[in-house]
């Protein structure tokens, strides 16, 4: 039986705001001295102590929300979401329930559009540490990480391969980084994924979007996209044999563990939780204004897609933009280049993207001047490098059989003698051309 | 007694030196040793020395000068323990201050000790409390009151100048009116509640008790006021209450609603509430008849929202941070916790939290609509007279049904003050509450004032 794969993923944010997400103390839990540091009466939920929510925050949830194409509610509430661990101080955890900020957006990917739920905002928990202590074991809380933004971005079930997931991950971390808001690193955790993985028969016209199963297994611990993209890979290896067999797999909460390369059981899902969801009391409903939120649209700077079709106009090559884009002082480079003189950017961003250019150590304007000497100083002539040429193929004809019997890449070892012989200054144009026409 | 001056007497005589502060701190004392054990009062008290070092430490100029006050254990101080009246809080000193404290102490007044309660609020008697039963300066074999019942009684037998209480649905105002002092319940949102232990979020406010209708203005212009540290703190400006009331409330229209003057209201009180009707109408203000009737089902709204909103805020007692484990919990609070909880679950909030909210929002209509008849309604405070101890803590549903009065002003938000009105003939303070519009304050002691200028009923005394 051949199935194809329902993937829908759940993306954790942390926001980089100043200060947390209900209370003044600092946000900033992986550059900590000491574990408790940044801590106040609110974020420990000591008794009394009330939460009052940070504005900055929710306006970047907004931003993140607008540039995942989402609508924004016009009014919008933080509820509580009740569970005991002993990282959650107030025994609940202030997130959204039934009016997130955003919702209904949607990603494209070449493999199709990945739809958004719903993104929403709500709050860090604090960090347990496992460890031992005057030969004990002794669980401890950091409570730097507690009451930190976070927010939550939650897909359809619109992934069909790992190859999409990959991609659709990595455009929504290029999106958030070009926001400004978050660093989304998955190293430090900054960036969380969990996978919601279900497997359906392929039905006989597989144009038609098929059922979702009535069975759902959810994959956490994912800290790269490659594990991410690995956990869909084994997931759908094994729920494959269990269907064949006439099974369902069970309902549970598997962990990625990256040292097994596959997936393990965590904890059965009896019943979905009940976390007894409620309006917070503490907190007003929040109105975002048509005011508010076009201040909150002004600050949207120009997406991924939009700047690597700008990068494809001045005359740079789809592959380099794409990787131009992630890279903040690549982009800045290019800018710089670009008002110095547009016509050199094809090079520079080969160069860049090729690692031939450290942006730290040459300037722009020094790279242009060097780029434009080595121009000026180029042998373009037909006449002077054609002898060169035709003693390199006559000195090398073992090089030259390999060639013709179809190896293509030697065509690289000849451009290098050329380049060795010319002291580089041969042109590259002329010389593949004239290569091309000498060794037929 | 220099304590059974008013707050604006005291201060005048700090400022003309005819009576020295330390004279008056003294007989605080005095008082607290004398009955504060005998009827459980306090849970915590300061430390003489140094509540008189910090007297020392204050410029007579402050607002507040050299007052001392006794704070419901529910306000989180730096200088005493807070135990919420629960065991499960036993040890528990904050490191911070509630608002409510620090602009008190900013203002010049000086923390004397911790007012006995309900533990969390849960319940109308001061019977719930871990340290002991509060009993009642007027007879000591009833109930004091609550849950601000240590509070009340403080003031009640002058071991302090003022109190503030917490009035989630009724605290304030019930013990008020069994100790024959002066409480207001404040507008939703008008005093910040950062440092308040929460019992209801929705429907838990900050106020004070004192001797006089005149004594809570002078606090209240103290401890109003927005507060980034509560997001549900009012922006509205805060008026000087003193000099509101000062001017003489000039023909109120004062609504009586007959629903509430059924069956279940003791006789005696429904009397003492007509009279003081007549007294109003005597002093130049009109009565009209207006109508409430959903009011009676408050009761039930309130107690599906309550204790779902208790059974949140009390998750954080988990066992793991405060030292001690939640078999400590009281009956009364753990039939609460277990009624929010069931009536938060999936497949039940639609069924009893969705539909109290209707209610709710239908109650502040009710009253909307009455307030456009009226500029205060007249309700009695309690349907019953204080019951003996130990009579109604094994009868939860009485427990619940005396707050009748109470519960519809709570969930609209509005305040309402309560002062005395006279006596039952065992002898026993009979208060009624006067609810105004929202941030109506100034009007409702203003009217106070005047009946109070009129009357004696505030200044008797119990005779322990």
């Amino acid at each position: 039986m051949s199935y194809s794969l329902i993937c829908g993923a759940e993306i954790h944010i942390e926001l980089k705001t100043k200060s947390k997400m209900f209370c003044g103390c600092k946000n900033d839990p992986f550059h900590a001295d000491k574990p408790n540091i940044y801590t106040c009466p609110v974020c420990l939920g000591m008794p009394g102590a009330l939460p009052v929510p940070n504005k900055k925050a929710i306006e970047d949830c907004i931003l993140i929300g607008l540039a995942l194409g989402c609508q924004i509610a016009k009014v919008s509430k933080f509820d509580r979401k009740h569970y005991f661990y002993p990282d959650l101080p107030k025994g609940y955890q202030i997130s959204q329930y039934d009016e997130p900020f955003c919702f209904k957006g949607s990603v494209d990917t070449s493999f199709g559009p990945v739809r958004i739920t719903r993104v929403h905002m709500e709050e860090d928990t604090a960090k347990l540490q496992h460890t031992t202590v005057d030969g004990k074991k002794v669980s401890l809380i950091d409570f730097n990480r507690s009451s930190v933004p976070l927010v939550e971005i939650v897909t359809e079930p619109d992934i069909k391969s790992p190859e999409q997931a990959k991609e659709f991950l990595k455009k929504v971390r290029d999106i958030v980084r070009t926001l400004g808001v978050s660093d989304c690193d998955m190293e430090k955790g900054s960036m969380r994924l969990e996978a919601n993985i279900s497997l359906a028969p392929v039905g006989a016209n597989p144009c038609i979007r098929p059922q979702l199963p009535n069975y759902k297994v959810e994959v956490k611990n994912i800290n790269s996209f490659r594990y991410f993209a690995n956990s869909l890979t084994t997931e759908f290896a094994r729920h494959s044999k269990i269907l064949d067999r006439g099974e369902t797999p069970v309902q549970e909460t598997r962990g990625y563990r990256a040292d097994l390369g596959t997936t393990v059981s965590q904890r059965v899902k009896e019943d979905a939780a009940d976390y007894r969801y409620f309006p917070d009391p503490d907190i007003p409903p929040i109105v975002i204004s048509d005011e508010w939120l076009s201040q909150i649209k002004s600050r949207l700077p120009k997406l991924p897609s939009a700047k690597i079709d700008t990068l494809i106009a001045l005359g740079i090559s789809e592959s380099a933009a794409k990787i131009i884009v992630t890279n903040q002082v690549m982009m800045e480079y290019i800018d710089q280049v670009k008002t110095i003189n547009p016509k050199y950017l094809e090079s520079v961003a080969k160069d860049l993207v090729n690692k031939k250019i450290d942006p730290a150590k040459l300037a722009p304007s020094d790279y242009i001047k060097g780029l434009e000497s080595r121009l000026a100083s180029q042998i373009s002539d037909e006449s002077v490098l054609k002898p060169i040429i035709e003693k390199i193929i006559a000195d090398n004809p073992s090089v030259v059989s390999d060639f013709k019997s179809g190896k293509q890449n030697t065509l690289g070892f000849f451009v290098g003698a050329v380049m060795k012989a010319t002291h580089g200054q041969a042109d590259p144009g002329i010389t593949n051309k004239l290569l091309h026409d000498l060794l037929h | 007694m220099l304590l059974d001056k008013s707050l604006k007497e005291l201060l005048a005589g700090y400022r003309n030196k005819s009576i020295d502060p330390v004279d008056v701190i003294n007989e605080a004392y005095a008082q607290i040793t004398k009955y504060s054990t005998d009827l459980n009062v306090l849970i915590s008290v300061r430390d003489k020395q140094e509540a008189l070092q910090q007297l020392r430490s204050l410029s007579p100029s402050l607002t507040l000068y050299g007052l001392p006050y006794i704070l419901k254990d529910s306000y989180s101080t730096t200088e005493l323990r807070t135990t919420c009246a629960s065991k499960i809080l036993d040890n528990y000193f904050p490191v911070y201050d509630a608002t409510v404290h620090q602009k008190l102490k900013a203002a010049g007044a000086i923390l004397l000790g911790k007012g006995n309660m309900d533990a969390w609020g849960h319940g109308a008697s001061t019977e719930n409390s871990d340290f002991g039963m509060g009993k009642n300066p007027w007879d000591p074999t009833r109930v004091v009151g609550g849950s601000s019942g240590g509070p009340a009684a403080a003031v009640a037998t002058r071991m302090c100048a003022f109190a503030i209480g917490e009035d989630t649905g009724g605290s304030i105002r019930n013990p008020a009116a069994w100790n024959n002092i002066s409480g207001l319940r404040v507008t939703y949102g008008r005093v910040s509640r950062y440092g308040c232990v929460a019992y209801a979020s929705s429907m838990d406010t900050v106020g004070p008790l004192g001797k006089t209708a005149e004594d809570l203005g002078v606090i209240l212009s103290v401890i109003a006021g927005s507060d980034k540290y509560d997001a549900t703190s009012a922006p509205n400006p805060v008026p000087d209450y003193s000099q509101l009331l000062s001017k003489k409330p000039q023909h109120l229209k004062i609504g009586i609603a007959s629903e509430m003057f059924g069956p279940g209201l003791d006789k005696e009180i429904s009397a003492n509430t007509k009279a003081f009707a007549d007294k109003l109408s005597d002093l130049g203000h009109e009565i009209v008849d207006i109508s409430l009737p959903i009011a009676e089902i408050s009761d039930a709204a309130y107690y599906i929202l309550a204790p779902s909103e208790t059974s949140s805020n009390l998750s954080r007692y988990d066992g793991i941070r405060y030292g001690n484990m939640r078999e400590l919990f009281t009956q009364e609070t753990m039939r609460r916790i277990m009624v929010g909880t069931y009536e938060l679950s999936s497949g039940y909030y639609d069924a009893y939290y969705r539909k109290a909210l209707k209610i709710r929002t239908l109650l502040i209509k009710t009253f909307q609509k009455a307030f456009d008849k009226c500029d205060v309604i007249l309700l009695p405070e309690n349907p019953i007279m204080p019951p003996k101890l130990g009579d109604l803590i094994s009868d939860p549903l009485a427990n619940m049904l005396a707050d009748l009065y109470n519960t519809p002003v709570s969930l609209i938000g509005s305040p309402a003050l309560v002062i005395p009105s006279g006596f039952h003939k065992n002898g026993l303070p009979i208060g009624v509450q006067l609810v105004g519009k929202k941030f109506a304050e100034g009007l409702l002691l203003a009217l106070g004032h005047e009946y109070q200028q009129a009357t004696d009923w505030h200044t008797r005394s119990h005779k322990l």
